[in-house]
Formats: C-alpha cells, structure tokens, sequence
C-alpha cells in the first residue's frame, strides 16, 4: 500500500482511529481511554471556538459558558431533577439552538464595536453563567446548585445505550470505548463542517474580516452578520459539545465551567495554530494528554529531586498553559502547525 | 431609608476603588487603544505585597503609621515594576501585531501572576486590618468607620492629583500627545516608549493603592480577587467613557451605588427569587446595557473603530 497517495492515507488514518480505544485499553488501562474521549470532546470545542477565534479573529473568552448552557439542557431534560427523561436526539439539538440564542444575544450588541469588548463581554458573560448555575437553587430549585445534577440519562440512541456494555461477536466493548467512537463521529461531523466553512464564501468572508475589516466591509460584506454567524456556530458547536459530555458524566456541576477551561481551549487553538484545523486538532491532543502525564510526573518528579512536593501540581499546569500564551504569541504567532495561508501572510508581510 | 442611606455609603467606598483601577484601563486604552487585561491582577498583587509587607514590619516592631506607608510604598513600587515588565515583556513587541495577539498575552500574563501568587501565597483567603483601631460614627441612621472615610479622602486626593499630573505637568503633555497622535508625537521630540512605560508604572501604582483600599475595606486578600475586580472597573471605565480620566472616575462611583443599591433592593425587586449574591452580575448588566445605549460611554466623546 503506498501511503502517499491520499486515499490510502485517509483508510490508514480511519484504521488507525478505529482500533485506537482498543490499543489504549491494551497499553495503558481503561482510564487512559476515558482520557481520549475527553480528548475527543474538546478537540470538538476547540474546533468549535476556532470558528469564532481562528477564522473570524474574534476573541471569545467565556466560550465554555456555551458548553455549560448545552451541558445543563440535557441535564435538565434528561435526569431525575424534574423526572424528566426527553430522548437525545430532542435534548442535543436544542442545547444547540439554546447555546446558540444565547451567542446571538450576547454578539448583537458587541459585534458592531472592537473585538475588545466582545473580549471583555464574554469573559464576564461566562462568569454570570456560573454565578447563575450556582446560584438558582433557592428559592426554586432549578440547577440544584454547587451540588450540581446527577444521575443523568445515558447518552442513547432508540433503544441502543451508549452508558453499558455490549457483546458483539464475542468482543465485549465497554462504554467508553463505545463513546469514542460517538465522540469520534460528532468529531470528524465538526471537522467536515469546518472544512466546508473554510473554503466557502462565508469562511472567505470571515477571514476577510479578521484581517482588515474596513477593507472587508468596503469589499461588501456585511460584517456585522457575518461575525454574528461566526459566533452563534461556535456557540453552537459548543452546545452539541456539552450535551454530550452531560450524557457521557452523567453528573454536572458548575464548577466543571469555570472560566480556567475557556483558557485552556483557547490554549489549544492558539497553541495548535489558529485557523488551521490540524493544528487546532493537534492543540486538543497535547493539551488533554500532556496535563494527565504531568499530573502523574510533577509530584513525584519534585519528590524526587527536592524532597517534598512543593508546588501544587494543578497551579503549576495553569502556570505552565499561561507562559504557553505568551510565548507562542511572542515567537510563533501562527502556532505550532499553523495553516498554510497564514504562514504566507506572515512570511510575506511583516507588520503590515 | 436608613438602608438606602447605608448601601449609598457603601457604594461610594466601593466606588472609589473601582474609580482607582478604572483609570489604569483608561490610561492605558487612551494612549495604546490596548485593553490591559492583567490590571486586575495588578491590583491583587499589589494587596498581597502590602499584607506580606506590613505583617513584616509589626513582627519587627514598627510603630502601626510607618508601617502602613512603608507596606503601601513597597506595594506602589512592586506594582509599578510588574507594570513595567508586563508592557516591556508581553505588549511592546506585539504593538504592530495583530489586534488579536496583544489580547492573547494579556490573559496569559494574568493567569501566569494568579497562578503565582496562589502558589506563594496558598489558595486561602488572608484576614488584612489596619493596626489602628477604626471608629464607626453614626450619620443619619448609617455606619460609618474611619476606614470608608480615609478610603474615599485619599481616592479623591490621588484622582485630584492625577488630574493635576496629566493636565499640568510635562509628563502630562507628553502622555496627551501620544495619545492624540503618536507619529506627531514622535515628531516633536517625544519618545514615546518611555511615555507609554510611565503610563503604564502610573496606573499600577494606583491599582497598587487600589488593591491595598480594597482589603482594608473587606479585611481579606485572595489570589482570585484581582480578577472580578479588573473586569468591574473595566465596567466602570466603559460606563464613564473609556480613555477619558474624569470618566473613569465618574463610571467608578456610579458602578459602585449601582451595585450597592442593586444588592441591597433586588430581594424585594425580584420578589425574593434573585438575592444579594447576584451583586456580581449587576456590573455585566450595565457593561452590556452601555455597550448597547451609548458605546462612548457618559463622558466619552467618541469610540473609534480602529481597525
């Protein structure tokens, strides 16, 4: 098979993507799949905010407030808290429409000023969503508060259930290899639909408007609207994103919204490369797997060398993903596998 | 009524600190156009050097004055060094950068100084008062103590100086004209790096006083309060116009009552449904309500869209 033909290349990949759950368990245990299927959810994030940040240049700060609004869709309509138990094919797509009104809402007003304020705005705007989440639960319960909603229903199509494990040809496939593989389907969805968005007026539109809006809105586009969409999709994506991971859990609390994790899925995309969805993919993995492997290394490696853990490990992961920021923008503003068309205009024009 | 009275009291202390980070925005925004999103954590900085500093000095035995100015100047020169390295560090190689880039630093310098400060000074929050004793005075059915009095007297004295700085002095001119138009600027024998340092050393020396009012106020420091904080006078300064000083002012004290009154009414506005704790939301509100009614904010003359 000659692997540099791209067909073969893609069947290679597939395969590969295929038995990958399966290699994990083998290699590193059960828990280490659990890891790739978050992987897989915030890659789906990461891709979702590239829409918003890497093609539109707009700079979205709360956009795991998204996730949160989608997460606690399905969570409200699907688990014992009001005894209701709607389907997921009913709960996702309208934790999708939800998350999205809420982009709309939030963009309409701040779109038509400097990308500043949308900064500032959505920063704040996922703030308000936890206080909100941790707050409604008095006096009429609503989100149950810090405690958070569990026991939420599994993720399920018809009568399949993605929450147990199922016998196939005398080949036991547990539950998260099965949501990898739901994970990977919704994944490769989001980057089919990003590729297409790319090459489309609208992609060309958006990256028209990152990098001179006057001269976009001169050439006729209608800027506002076209940002407004850039937003209410990666809001969207955003929503599907955290149905899912409300299924997956089964449990959700406010506290998995705080704005840290808008920070590290922006991380991904700038550290992957903004705009180029390989990179932005790549980003997802590193920043999923690397943080599991230092939690692991970084006490015992302080143990070792200075005696006694010092430094808390979590902090020193956020340290770590803060002078990533600020490195990556001072020295490889393209990323670490930044898109082709970005390379070229960074090549050629400098400081224009 | 007495209530009323009390929440305006405690708008104004609050406000006068928000007026304090507020014109470290505005500063900031008026002469590079840039949103300084680590300011907050300046002022989180700036209180943990002052409790760290004064906590010192009573060990050692100084007499309680000296060691309240001599932790506020430490913390005022600390901050004024943070500031300056932040600009030198993570906003003067990307001035010709996309407008996106200067933006992206910025969140990491700040989560970088949180994250620092959490593991110097540990997740808990530290109890901050004064080693003199505060005395409460009754006006008019409301509780004030000497702490809210010095909090608003030296606000107003340091934003009158201010005023006086930026309208009178050279550095003053200097910072003025860069903001009007650097290239002319730079024409007329202004060097606009050290301008832009000293604008940015000016605003960190009062988040540094900010932070320090602010801790006194509520008695505790925590490595997160930098953050809410920073993005309320952001607030303030967008609600008095932002780049305009007398409206950084002006949008801090209204930001202040506005949250104060709103905390205090909203339990009998909303029926009992929303309580006190939504105090945080109100700023959001206003920021979004300003955004949309008047971009310019009360003061401002006019938001350029600099593309």
């Amino acid at each position: 098979m000659k692997l540099h033909r791209p067909a073969n290349r893609h069947l290679a990949l597939a395969a590969i993507l295929l038995v990958l759950p399966f290699i994990i368990d083998a290699l590193f245990g059960h828990g280490w799949v659990r890891i790739a299927d978050f992987a897989l959810l915030y890659i789906m994030l990461a891709l979702g905010l590239n829409i918003v940040v890497g093609y539109a240049g707009l700079l979205d700060l709360g956009y795991i407030a998204f996730f949160a609004v989608g997460a606690y869709t399905y969570a409200l309509l699907g688990s014992p808290q009001f005894g209701l138990h709607w389907p997921m094919w009913v709960t996702l797509p309208l934790g999708a429409i939800i998350a999205c009104i809420f982009g709309v809402l939030l963009g309409a007003p701040t779109l038509k000023l400097r990308g500043d304020y949308l900064a500032i705005v959505t920063l704040g705007f996922g703030e308000i969503i936890r206080i909100f989440l941790n707050n409604l639960n008095a006096p009429v319960n609503i989100t149950n508060g810090p405690q958070g909603i569990s026991g939420i229903d599994a993720l399920q199509v018809g009568g399949f259930s993605f929450g147990e494990s199922h016998q196939w040809l005398g080949v036991r496939v547990d539950d998260v290899h099965l949501h990898y593989y739901l994970f990977l389907a919704f994944t490769l969805l989001v980057i089919f639909v990003s590729r297409r968005l790319e090459d489309s007026r609208i992609g060309r539109a958006w990256v028209a408007i990152r990098e001179d809006e006057v001269a976009a809105s001169a050439m006729g586009i209608n800027t506002r609207n076209i940002k407004l969409l850039a937003f209410a999709m990666g809001a969207t994506f955003g929503g599907i994103s955290g149905g899912l991971f409300a299924g997956f859990q089964g449990f959700v609390s406010p506290e998995s919204f705080s704005l840290m994790e808008s920070i590290m899925i922006l991380c991904m995309v700038v550290l992957g490369g903004m705009g180029n969805i390989g990179g932005v993919v790549l980003g997802g993995v590193l920043l999923v797997a690397l943080p599991e492997l230092f939690r692991h290394a970084a006490g015992p490696v302080q143990q070792m060398l200075l005696g006694k853990v010092v430094v808390d490990p979590e902090s020193l992961r956020m340290l770590m993903f803060g002078l990533a920021l600020i490195l990556v923008m001072l020295w490889r503003p393209a990323g670490l596998w930044p898109s082709t068309q970005r390379r070229r205009e960074l090549n050629t024009e400098e400081g224009a | 009524m007495d209530i009323f009275f009390q929440q305006i009291i405690n708008g104004l202390v609050q406000g006068s600190v928000y007026a304090l980070v507020a014109l470290g925005y505005t500063m900031v925004y008026g002469i590079l156009g840039l949103i300084n999103f680590a300011h907050g954590e300046v002022v989180m900085i700036g209180a943990m050097i002052a409790l760290a500093v004064l906590q010192a000095l009573l060990a050692a035995a100084f007499s309680p004055v000296l060691a309240v100015l001599i932790s506020l100047m430490m913390a005022m020169a600390v901050c004024m060094a943070l500031g300056y390295s932040i600009e030198r560090i993570a906003y003067r190689p990307l001035r010709n950068a996309p407008r996106l880039a200067p933006l992206i630093t910025a969140i990491g310098v700040s989560i970088v100084l949180q994250n620092l400060a959490m593991m110097i000074w540990g997740r808990e929050y530290h109890a901050f008062t004064l080693p003199f004793n505060s005395v409460s005075h009754q006006i008019g059915g409301a509780i004030v103590n000497d702490v809210q009095i010095g909090i608003v007297v030296v606000a107003l004295i340091i934003m009158a100086g201010l005023l006086w700085l930026v309208h009178h002095s050279r550095m003053g001119r200097a910072m003025r004209a860069v903001a009007e138009n650097p290239a002319a600027a730079t024409l007329m024998g202004v060097d606009i790096n050290r301008v832009i340092s000293n604008t940015f050393m000016l605003g960190s020396a009062l988040a540094a006083i900010a932070g320090f009012m602010v801790s006194v106020n509520y008695g505790i420091v925590h490595y997160y309060m930098g953050f809410m904080l920073g993005l309320k006078a952001f607030t303030a300064a967008v609600l008095g116009g932002i780049g305009n000083l007398r409206g950084a002012m002006l949008g801090g004290v209204l930001l202040g009552l506005i949250e104060s009154l709103g905390a205090g009414y909203i339990g009998d506005l909303t029926g009992g449904f929303l309580g006190s704790h939504y105090q945080d939301v109100f700023a959001f509100f206003v920021l979004i309500a300003v955004l949309v009614f008047r971009p310019s904010g009360l003061l401002g003359e006019k938001l350029a869209e600099r593309a």
